[in-house]
């Protein structure tokens, strides 16, 4: 019979990871997007390309780049490792990096797009009002960018919910550290406890139900000009 | 007020090269650049602004350099304090009426306005005519009254020189009349000098002291 504690706790490890990775991806994604959409340089294609590259890769193949770049044989993963404390294989921190990587095309995706339709003479007519480009950037472009951000973020979140590759080869499969809710339907169907299987499905769908719900109405909110800045 | 600008620039726009070489000087209180599209008027605006930078040069107002290749100086846009007016306004759309002409003042975080700024906001809204739309959105305002807000919105700074780019071409015949006269006005009121760019001989006469007429990229020699 599945209990409290096999569905709850797979739902909220998997709601901790979405938050977390939706957080970085929409901090890099951003950052990055800004940078593609003002910046002209040579190679610009192919680091667009490259930055895209997780949305169309095998998620396995991903995670297997993740787990040589954060293992412990390379050198990215020891100074992690020894230097900040921070473990990322067969943790539910991996899961974030693993999650982060894959839902970072997303929002880096709209908010290239969304930056690239502000109008580049209001960033000027900030510059001629006495603003710093920090300044244009948090009072014109950002807010005048703000749906297509929002809007990203939340595809992110559903995607990074909905993980299952990389987080496996990355994360692995462990219950209560790093058995996400998707890892754990699988697991459930396979041991064959329907009874599991069908309470974990019916909160996924629940729960991606009400962020849809949610998504489309904070589009509606953001379309009344209601920004934070 | 003199102005000094001896700029040249080369842009490659679709294919096509266009090379830029303006020189003048001027005392003129309302200078107007004239000339038919294409002459380069707007990219010199542009540059005087620090909004483009020209591939050699030098622009003085008043004895201070703003750029000068030759001493590697290019002040930027920022720190050059000049009132633009954009074709099209450039009015923040996501900001209210009141809000675009505060918005010299959000350069802190967060926005904050003294009970004096706030009295220069209201003085300049009642100048205007914009009292009751200070709750609008550009989106709702007719050209004239985006006109005046972007006036107003550059005046706040309390700009050392005023640059209009074609600032009455999104206007009709009438309306047009109406608001030559009043930016004259304001440039005496204000006492701010300052520089307009059109194609419209119309302007000439009623808003410029001096002309440099524009064709090609050069100050044609009859300037």
């Amino acid at each position: 019979m599945p209990t409290v504690d096999t569905a709850l706790v797979p739902l909220l490890l998997t709601l901790k990871v979405a938050a977390w990775a939706t957080l970085f991806a929409a901090v890099l994604g951003v950052g990055a997007g800004l940078l593609l959409a003002r910046l002209r340089f040579p190679g610009r294609d192919i680091v667009d390309a490259f930055l895209l590259l997780p949305m169309v890769l095998p998620p396995t193949v991903l995670g297997y780049y993740l787990l040589v770049a954060f293992g412990r044989s390379s050198a990215l993963g020891r100074w992690l490792e020894q230097g900040l404390g921070i473990e990322l294989i067969f943790t539910w921190q991996g899961a974030v990096a693993a999650s982060t990587v894959v839902a970072f095309p997303l929002v880096f995706k709209a908010a290239r797009t969304a930056f690239e339709a502000v109008d580049r003479n209001l960033e000027n007519a900030g510059r001629t009002l006495g603003y710093g480009e920090w300044t244009v950037f948090v009072r014109v472009s950002l807010p005048l960018a703000w749906r297509g951000i929002v809007a990203g973020a939340m595809l992110a979140f559903a995607r990074a919910i909905g993980e299952f590759g990389a987080t496996l080869m990355v994360a692995g499969n462990i219950p209560g550290r790093t058995q996400t809710m998707s890892i754990a339907i699988y697991e459930a169907v396979h041991a064959g406890d329907d009874a599991l299987a069908n309470v974990l499905v019916l909160i996924a769908s629940g729960v991606c139900i009400a962020l849809l719900v949610a998504a489309s109405h904070a589009v509606r909110g953001a379309r009344s000009r209601i920004v934070p800045l | 007020m003199r102005f000094d600008i001896d700029i040249g620039k080369e842009v490659v726009a679709a294919g096509r090269r266009f090379s830029l070489a303006v020189r003048f000087t001027t005392e003129a209180d309302r200078l107007a650049l004239f000339g038919p599209s294409g002459a380069g008027k707007s990219l010199t605006l542009a540059c005087i602004a620090g909004l483009v930078t020209p591939d050699r040069g030098r622009i003085a107002i008043d004895g201070d350099v703003w750029l000068d290749t030759a001493q590697r100086i290019d002040i930027p846009t920022r720190d050059r304090r000049v009132g633009f007016v954009f074709q099209d306004y450039a009015l923040f759309p996501h900001r209210t009426v009141e809000q675009n002409v505060a918005a010299a003042d959000d350069r802190g975080y967060p926005r904050r306005r003294s009970r004096e700024r706030q009295g220069d906001i209201d003085a300049l809204l009642a100048l205007f005519a914009l009292d009751e739309l200070r709750a609008s959105y550009p989106e709702q305002l007719s050209g004239g009254q985006r006109q005046r807000v972007a006036l107003a919105r550059a005046l706040l700074a309390k700009p050392r020189l005023l640059l209009l780019d074609e600032p009455f071409a999104a206007l009709d015949a009438a309306l047009r009349q109406r608001l030559r006269a009043e930016l004259v006005a304001v440039q005496q009121r204000f006492g701010v000098p300052m520089l307009l760019i059109t194609h419209d001989p119309d302007d000439l006469a009623e808003c410029a002291q001096q002309v440099v007429t524009l064709a090609g990229g050069r100050v044609a020699p009859s300037s």
